[in-house]
């Protein structure tokens, strides 16, 4: 017999302090910075009250990092910025130097090694990342493929700051939308009630906790082939695909019926207007791998549009309230259809109860 | 040396284009390993066929209940085998970041080494709830895995119905906006709810984040069950060099269309010098020789915009806090949820202070975890009870902060209003 195993037990440490992580100028001038400006795109020139300067470097990564790709950004650190790095919620990297003639070389270093540097200002930054197919278990489509194809398309935009303010963006693999509230949002939109594959739900299901999970209560339990099993009333499903992650019998994903929507104006910022959810603005989209050129382009026209029209400081919500929604389709080119009008609770608060409308 | 490639012709395209590319880094971990070859070799099939074939199961490390995100894989031949089978399980190991996300190069190089040795060699900065996702291991080494990475300080963060991990802004560390120590609240939050975040027995996921002031970088009111954003309550502080300054570069014209036209209350003026009122809650400074700005204060709901576009210029008051907002959710099942306003403003510069948020969060965490239906977020029950009643319970006083408008409708029961007059008028006797 073996002898027990003695198993090692986890020092509950919690969230670490990050006061050793700083960067020696960022610790000494902790909560007393005065302003920053922007000498260039991807430079953040920060001073603070005791007159110290820091620069920081901001540079684009593909977030899912292979440890070959993490060593060569330490090496780059340990060259250019003592050693120390940090990473926005956006999965962009950057360096803080305290010297201003490092900032050149360290961005000729990042490009050499193929890191787009830019994200900050009016830019158009690292889209806000999912799953997908990589490692999520209820995935319509991929969250890495799908940001690489358009963060190639929009690098550009990514190295620019000519945007009217910041355009952030999201992607996410299934309706749960784990990507977030953004300027742009691509989200997977499935058009066909879920599949049920009856073998497995008495085996693998808690059927009470599906049948409370849909928002519309279609799904009743049912006995099919003398199983118990489920059933779903197709004329109230909406196709959310929330029965799927408790039961993944509920087969909602479909290579052809699983489409991608477009949504615009969500706002996280309190500045100007109170902030704001995006609102779907397109669907029907191909879930088109591996570079999803369909909704790249669909994106990519709404950023043109924008770009063309918006006055500055205005972010994308703040331009649809400007120009309302009918010019916003008619400039888009988006048609604007009945599923857009929304149906769901609260849905009087988003129809027109004025006289207000632009011709 | 690993073993041979399968082809992945769709995966190709994605090592076209300028942005770095992660097929690129899985390429090279499959040169080392048979994981990350049968990886890729899923992950093409997945594009071909545009399905996930993934699932979940149990997997963790011993004296922990979440944190480890298990992956089998479900892609099987017909008899049932995986179909590759080096990759039949990638778990990922969550990992709490350091508030702020802020790093030294010997911690990465340690984190790399440990994956590379234990793991897939694949590391994710960071996931959407702040996570240093450690993605792809056995289900043997995920515990070997956690040792190290817990050795060096490191601990697992939530999954499941569970607090979740957390994210602050950069703020106090290198932002002028920051309004309170971002990475002390986090932590001092954080670090009391070790046990409901390690060990998921919540009606469902509870969420803190941390944002140092209104332009909340980190998303908090639309994405926590719990947003705390710093914020202030005297004047917007001004400094007249740099105000000339920016008004040098700008000009009249961008003063007026970029700040004077999108002020939300439109309390930020410009006035020729003379006409500049004076009070206790005017700021006032000067742009030109000429000409100056004047804010009163009473009138700004401190959106932060005009502070943002002359940074420096102006800044947020000195006598700086935070609001705390409890609600938001994501659009599952209901639809999506902001926070609320419960608590318009608190001090956050002592331990003391701090600890009352703490206590906060606690009651609110015992209030969510007794209340709450299973599988319903903090928003949604409060949607079910009525903010009062919530508030009720967390002996918070009423304010009219706390609301868009009063209510639009008559359906409310109001045999309390004179006792609740009372309680208010004796409330206020006391102070
Ligand atoms: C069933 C499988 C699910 C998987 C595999 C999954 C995966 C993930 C992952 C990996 C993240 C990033 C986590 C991190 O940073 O550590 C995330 C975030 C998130 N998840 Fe999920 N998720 C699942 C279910 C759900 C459900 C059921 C909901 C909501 C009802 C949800 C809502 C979210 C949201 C809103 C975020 C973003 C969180 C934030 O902004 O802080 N997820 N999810
Ligand atoms: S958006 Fe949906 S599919 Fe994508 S990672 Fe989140 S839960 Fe998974
Ligand atoms: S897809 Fe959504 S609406 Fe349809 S049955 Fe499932 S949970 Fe209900
Ligand atoms: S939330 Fe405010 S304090 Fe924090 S980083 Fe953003 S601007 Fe700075
Ligand atoms: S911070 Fe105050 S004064 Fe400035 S734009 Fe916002 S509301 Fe107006």
């Amino acid at each position: 017999m073996n002898a027990p195993v003695q198993m090692r037990k986890p020092k509950e440490t919690g969230v670490p302090d990050n006061k050793k992580y700083l960067h020696p100028l960022l610790a000494k001038n902790y909560g007393n910075w005065k302003y920053h400006d922007r000498p260039r795109p991807g430079v953040l020139h920060h001073v603070s009250h005791s007159g110290d300067e820091v620069w920081s470097v901001r540079a684009g990564t593909q977030r899912q990092m292979d440890v070959y790709t993490i060593r060569t950004l330490c090496d780059i650190a340990d060259k250019f910025a003592e050693g120390r790095v940090r990473f926005t919620i956006r999965s962009n990297i950057e360096f803080m130097v305290s010297e201003e003639k490092k900032v050149a070389p360290l961005i000729a270093e990042l490009e050499k090694h193929g890191f787009p540097v830019g994200g900050t200002g009016n830019s158009v930054t690292m889209i806000a990342h999912t799953q997908g197919w990589l490692h999520c278990d209820i995935p319509g489509t991929d969250a890495s493929g799908v940001v690489k194809a358009l963060m190639d398309e929009l690098v550009d935009e990514f190295k620019r700051e000519e945007m009217p303010n910041r355009v952030h963006l999201s992607t996410s693999c299934c309706e749960i939308n784990c990507g977030g509230q953004a300027d742009i949002a691509i989200i997977v939109q499935h058009t066909k009630p879920p599949v049920i594959n009856h073998d497995l739900v008495a085996n693998v299901c808690e059927r009470p906790a599906v049948v409370a999970r849909c928002p519309v209560a279609a799904i009743r339990p049912a006995m099919v082939n003398g199983k118990p099993s489920l059933e779903i009333d197709e004329s109230k499903c909406m196709c959310c695909g929330a029965c799927y992650p408790p039961c993944p019998p509920m087969q909602i994903n479909d290579p052809e019926n699983s489409k991608l929507a477009i949504w615009v104006g969500g706002k996280n910022s309190n500045a100007r207007g109170k902030p704001t959810f995006m609102k779907m603005v397109a669907s029907g989209y191909p879930n088109n791998a591996p570079r999803w050129p369909e909704v790249s382009e669909a994106v990519k026209n709404i950023i043109r549009v924008y770009k063309e029209d918006a006055r500055p400081w205005e972010r994308m919500a703040d331009w649809i309230d400007r120009i309302g929604w009918p010019r916003f389709f008619e400039k888009t080119g988006l048609p604007f259809t009945k599923y857009l009008i929304d149906d769901w609770r609260g849905s009087r608060y988003n129809l027109n109860a004025s006289t207000h409308i632009r011709f | 040396m690993a073993k041979k490639m399968y082809d992945t012709p769709n995966l190709d395209e994605l090592e076209k284009g300028e942005w770095p590319s992660f097929v690129t880094g899985l390429k090279r971990l499959a040169k080392e390993k048979d994981l990350m070859v049968d990886l890729l070799g899923q992950l093409e099939t997945s594009y071909k066929t545009r399905k996930g074939y993934w699932k979940g199961g149990t997997v963790g490390v011993f004296g922990y209940g979440g944190g480890v995100i298990p992956r089998f894989t479900e892609l099987k031949d017909e008899n049932g085998q995986p179909v590759y089978k080096d990759a039949a399980e990638f778990h990922t190991l969550r990992v709490m970041p350091p508030p702020g996300m802020h790093y030294d190069t010997g911690t990465l190089r340690q984190f790399c080494d440990i994956w590379e040795k234990h793991g897939s060699g694949l590391i994710a900065f960071h996931g959407q709830s702040g996570d240093i996702m450690f993605q792809g291991c056995s289900t043997e080494n995920v515990q070997k895995a956690f040792d190290e990475i817990n050795e060096m300080g490191f601990d697992l963060g939530g999954a499941g119905p569970a607090v979740r991990t957390s994210m602050s802004c950069v703020g106090a560390a290198r932002c002028e906006q920051s309004c309170y120590d971002e990475a002390q609240a986090h932590r001092a939050v954080l670090n009391t709810f070790l046990d409901d975040l390690h060990r998921p027995s919540l009606p469902y996921k509870f969420k803190f984040k941390f944002s140092g002031c209104p332009n909340d970088c980190m998303n908090a009111i639309q994405r926590s069950d719990m947003a705390v954003i710093g914020t202030w309550r005297d004047n917007i502080r001004s400094d007249e060099a740099l105000a000339k300054k920016w008004f040098a570069k700008h000009g009249m014209d961008e003063l007026v269309n970029d700040v004077v036209a999108r002020c939300p209350t439109k309390t930020f003026q410009v006035k020729e010098l003379k006409k500049i009122k004076k009070g206790e809650h005017i700021t006032s400074v000067a742009v030109s020789d000429t000409h100056g700005v004047e804010i009163d204060n009473q009138d700004c709901v401190r959106c932060m915009h005009c502070i943002n576009v002359m940074t420096g210029a102006l800044a947020p008051g000195k006598d700086k806090g935070a609001s705390v907002l409890v609600g938001g959710k994501s659009h599952l099942k209901i639809g999506g949820l902001m926070g609320t306003v419960v608590i318009p403003f608190m001090k956050l510069d002592t331990e003391e202070q701090v600890e009352k948020l703490v206590d906060f969060a606690q009651r609110t965490i015992d209030f969510f975890a007794e209340n709450a239906l299973e599988h319903e977020r903090t928003g949604e029950m409060i949607e079910r009870i009525g903010l009062a009643n919530f508030l009720d319970a967390m002996e918070l006083d009423v304010d009219p902060a706390m609301i868009n408008s009063p209510r639009m409708n008559p359906y409310v029961r109001t045999d309390g209003w004179d006792d609740e007059v009372a309680k208010i008028k004796a409330k206020k006797q006391a102070a």
